[in-house]
């Protein structure tokens, strides 16, 4: 008797899933996607709106090869095995011709493996990890955003220019802070040998202790300081910092800072001067970029986050490379991906053959507070193509691919 | 000078919010012995409705107070709902039960709480009257942060008036150190529990709301608040409301200080206290060795009965249907129940040394997270095949048991718990930061099986055969003197002892024999995914573990493969066909589960079949 529930649970399971499981509606293409949608709704749920609009558009110009696109989400729980877990359904369940999506470096990276092992196609939107395209980069994975290297040295350029000499770090102490900072440290460096760094803080991912990371950082007495530092850590340590006169008369630079989903929440708490990578949407003049903000706000009544612009170019990049490849075999999507040119709102996109990665830019300027939030100013687009290390290097790091 | 001294207020500023935070869990479990996972639950709750009533409101000074208090009775009396409405229908369920309840809670809170409040942080406003920071030898520090400094240690004299000069806090303190009798005296019981539960929810409440001005309100804070709570509950005695105030300034000055010279030792640092608190002092710093449990309905358990027919039958009839499955189902099936059969593994490992050895592991996922990583390890530096690295596995597990184990043995009941969180919990920092060696949160990718098992059908036989042999193993040793003698050390130590059998040794053996398996499965698991992350040794994976066990019936030895079956497979159906709100479904069925089924799933059946002299 006891065993039949262990064996009923199985069975109903089976039958549930085959059940809701495949109906191939004729004349669409499945796009598989997989996003931390409990675990980081905030980031994830402008991302999935701007893919939601961009499928819509594209539908509504006829679709691709003639078949209208079709989403179809799944949540990872936060957890790589979890969203390796989802991708095998999505393949085989669901029959999709590809995967994107993702936002932490530590899941798209699981995907990345995942897709190198059972040659399928993964594009990675969000996930900034260096490793994603270079040492555990493979045939089967490309990105879209770009990555914590290029990102960083966009940010050592700017500080290139000016003054400031000693330098500290704060980072949190996993992968992608350590990554950051190492990248800023190495391109930094090579611009200005005459720079030090005289100290490196290293608080745990969502459990700073503020104020004390704070007081750390003062008595090294920096000229500048680099903070990589996201979400509720930087709401603390911009608080902290501000009260006890860190930013005074200090150049700070803020890794992914001006992006809205990380500067909107400190409202007129946002720091001042900082030197940030972000996303200006309501500066930004281009007609294409404003096409898509007009768009965005209207199905969504609400303005865009770079998750948006993200996801929007996710999908514009599956609907090109699916038009180019001419069908929706994966080793022909690859073939096509390798060297792909499309326009997005965001200009022109290239994804590299050497290293997968797109060159997608960023937007790089200063953070003000106008009307009691804080926007970016004087701020200007980087092509992200001028940010990766030379071809010889890149090979280096992306070893035997 | 100055700055230390700056380093120091502040070390007494977060001393005070870490106090805030665990006081209410510390003064639930010493009267309930419940130990409330929602605790942070109850604190982001407060965090989110303080933030709404400040910045809807914007009172002045005064006002800013009243609507902390105002947050925190409101947390209070949600505590009300969660004890009367939850706790109260089971405290008749085996010790711990309550536990998956309060988990069910955390995962309705985090999506009703998104749901009113949206997805986006809140910054908290800062306090009005207390928004700038004053001047001490030359260095600036926030008037919060007195403010901070002075509200812990009023909040402590309270909670000591309270218990010290009122009728009502005699008798919570009575309850706290022998229940039974104070229910024997005539006392009610139930509003006692029901008023201290209102007491520890508003606490949790108080924390969530004043650290807004410091903090704000995010959707990640019920998780992340939950193990600092316990490590201070733990170090400070649990039930000890002066230790855990002796513990924060402990914590709190220890991360001021300590991140001045090891900056990158954040993490471990107060689980390294932890542990090194709990063995020189095994009941934390102020707390009381724990009484005997006199609860009521806790007759000793009959003897382990083995399979009867009936039994056996099903077991093959499941096993021949597991044989041919692969014949008509999809791959992806496949996938699901290799899962399964992987934390079928798991559980039952977990539940030898939890059901028969009478040792409740928090830390399990330590030995689980051993063998995973070993064998990732293993592949990845010396590329070790993997038939070795599986071997090895349960090898490299059993070692981390054997250390962690020789520790944890000398505790017994819920220190014993939170000896091996600390752990699993130093275990995980470790992979977690040590990035040069385990790649930390990027995990390790790329540790495929061997030829002969890439094919999803082949290394579905391969697990299959792997765990029944495995649970097997696990079920016989049960029946062995090795199986009698743990059993016998759980049902009554003393008589154990005079006959001549060391019980802690015993204890010692069945924890490295119960890890080792677990390393196996950690290492099935890592071959199955083809890599291996944090998470796999992280807090979640020994809760997940724990709710496989009390879900299927911890007093069975069916139970932990039910549960692990019926956890895994409602868990996957959900989040595969509802993306945004799995989670409160599944927080949903597990209370219903825990309110029809307290005895868990399979202990509910036998009952139902069994005659009942043969009960447990």
């Amino acid at each position: 008797m006891r065993k039949i529930i262990s064996l009923a649970a199985g069975i109903s399971t089976a039958v549930a899933m085959t059940a809701t499981g495949s109906v191939f509606a004729a004349g669409t293409i499945k796009i598989g996607d997989i996003n931390s949608y409990t675990r980081l709704p905030g980031h994830t749920v402008p991302y999935k709106k701007g893919a939601q609009l961009a499928i819509e558009e594209i539908n509504a110009k006829g679709g691709v090869l003639g078949k209208k696109l079709e989403l179809i989400s799944r949540d990872d729980n936060g957890k790589p095995g979890d969203a390796v877990k989802k991708a095998e359904e999505l393949f085989t369940r669901e029959g999709v011709a590809l995967i994107s999506g993702s936002l932490f470096s530590h899941i798209g990276l699981a995907l990345t493996a995942y897709a190198g092992q059972k040659k399928k196609l993964y594009l990675a939107a969000e996930p900034l990890s260096d490793a994603l395209v270079w040492a555990k980069g493979n045939r089967y994975t490309f990105r879209l955003r770009p990555s914590t290297y290029m990102q960083a040295a966009m940010l050592a350029e700017e500080v290139a220019k000016l003054p400031a000499k000693r330098w500290a770090t704060i980072a949190p102490n996993y992968a992608y802070g350590k990554d950051a900072v190492k990248a800023f440290k190495e391109v930094l460096k090579a611009k200005r040998p005459d720079v030090t760094f005289v100290t490196e803080q290293w608080p745990a991912l969502f459990k700073i202790d503020a104020g004390a990371e704070v007081q750390a950082l003062l008595r090294a007495k920096p000229d500048g300081v680099y903070n990589v530092t996201f979400g509720p850590d930087l709401a603390k340590f911009v608080r902290e910092g501000k009260l006890r006169g860190l930013f005074k008369g200090r150049t700070i630079l803020g890794l992914l800072t001006g992006e809205p989903e990380y500067l909107d929440p400190l409202k007129g708490e946002a720091p001042e001067g900082w030197i940030v990578t972000g996303y200006p949407w309501y500066a930004i003049t281009d007609p294409a970029h404003k096409a898509f903000v007009a768009a965005y706000q209207k199905k969504w009544n609400d303005y865009p986050r770079i998750g948006s612009i993200v996801g929007y170019n996710a999908m514009l990049s599956v609907a090109a490379v699916i038009k180019k490849a001419g069908s929706t075999d994966t080793e022909k999507m690859v073939n096509a991906m390798e060297g792909l040119n499309l326009d997005t709102p965001s200009g022109k996109v290239h994804f590299r053959k050497i290293d997968h990665q797109s060159t997608m830019g960023a937007w790089v300027g200063k953070t003000k507070l106008k009307d009691g939030k804080g926007m970016m100013v004087d701020w200007k687009f980087l092509d992200g193509k001028n940010y990766l290390p030379s071809d010889a290097e890149v090979m280096k790091r992306r070893p035997g691919k | 000078m100055g700055f230390y001294f700056i380093q120091f207020l502040t070390g007494l500023a977060s001393a005070s919010s870490l106090f805030l935070i665990a006081a209410g869990m510390s003064i639930i479990f010493g009267v309930t012995r419940i130990l409330n996972f929602a605790h942070g639950s109850l604190y982001m709750l407060g965090a989110y409705i303080s933030y709404w009533l400040v910045t809807t409101l914007t009172p002045g000074p005064l006002g800013f107070w009243l609507a902390v208090l105002a947050a925190a009775t409101v947390v209070g009396l949600v505590g009300i709902v969660i004890e009367t409405g939850l706790l109260r229908r089971i405290y008749q369920a085996p010790e711990l039960f309550q536990l998956i309840a309060t988990f069910g809670v955390i995962l309705i809170i985090s999506d009703i709480t998104r749901f009113i409040w949206g997805e986006t942080d809140l910054v908290g406003p800062r306090a009005p009257g207390l928004d700038g920071a004053i001047e001490i030898f030359g260095h600036s520090l926030p008037e919060y942060d007195i403010a901070m400094i002075v509200l812990g240690p009023l909040v402590l004299g309270i909670i000591w008036l309270i218990f010290h000069r009122t009728r009502w806090g005699t008798l919570v303190r009575a309850a706290t150190q022998d229940r039974e009798m104070v229910g024997a005296l005539g006392v009610n019981q139930a509003f006692l529990f029901t008023s201290v539960f209102f007491l520890g929810a508003f606490l949790a409440g108080l924390g969530g709301a004043a650290q807004i001005p410091k903090g704000g309100a995010d959707l990640l804070m019920d998780l992340n608040v939950i193990a600092e709570a316990f490590v201070i509950v733990v170090i400070g005695g649990m039930g000890s409301i002066l230790g855990a105030f002796l513990a924060a300034v402990i914590i709190g000055e220890l991360n001021a200080f300590g991140i001045l010279v090891f900056p990158q030792m954040t993490l471990v640092l107060m689980f390294a206290v932890m542990a090194i608190v709990l063995l020189v002092r095994p009941w934390g710093l102020l707390g009381r060795p724990e009484a005997v449990s006199r609860a009521p309905g806790e007759a000793p358990e009959p003897p382990l009965q083995r399979a009867d027919k009936a039994v056996r039958c099903l077991f093959t009839a499941t096993i021949l249907l597991l044989l041919l499955v692969p014949l008509f189902s999809s791959d992806f099936i496949l996938v699901i129940l290799i899962d399964i059969f992987i934390f079928v593994l798991f559980a039952v490992s977990l539940h030898f040394i939890m059901g028969p050895g009478g040792l409740v592991s928090f830390g399990h996922a330590a030995y689980y997270g051993l063998g995973a990583y070993g064998t990732a390890l293993l592949v990845h530096y010396l590329g070790t095949p993997m038939e070795f690295a599986l071997i090895a596995a349960p090898i490299i597990a059993a070692i981390g048991a054997l250390v962690f184990g020789w520790f944890s043995v000398r505790l017994s009941g819920v220190y014993f718990a939170m000896l091996t969180l600390a752990f699993a919990q130093i275990t995980w920092s470790v992979v977690f930061q040590w990035n040069d060696f385990t790649y930390g949160d990027d995990g390790i990718l790329n540790i495929w099986p061997s030829a002969w098992l890439s094919s999803k059908t082949a290394y579905y036989y391969f697990a299959l055969i792997l765990s029944l042999v495995c649970v097997y193993i696990l079920r016989r040793t049960l029946f062995t003197p090795f199986g009698y003698i743990t059993r016998a050390g759980r049902d009554s130590p003393l008589r154990a002892d005079a006959i001549g059998i060391n019980v802690q040794r015993q204890q010692w053996l069945a924890f490295i024999f119960a890890g080792a398996f677990a390393g196996l499965a950690g290492s099935i698991y890592v071959f199955s995914k083809g890599s291996v992350f944090p998470d796999q040794v992280a807090i979640p994976q020994s809760i997940d573990g724990l709710m496989m066990v009390l879900l299927g019936g911890v007093k069975t030895l069916t139970g932990p493969i039910v549960g692990a079956a019926a956890f895994t497979a409602l868990t996957d159906w959900l989040s595969s066909n509802e993306v945004w709100f799995w989670r409160s479904i599944l927080g949903a069925i597990i209370l219903a589960l825990v309110i029809l089924f307290p005895q868990g799933i399979v202990g509910f059946v036998r009952d139902k079949f069994r005659p009942p002299e043969e009960r447990g």
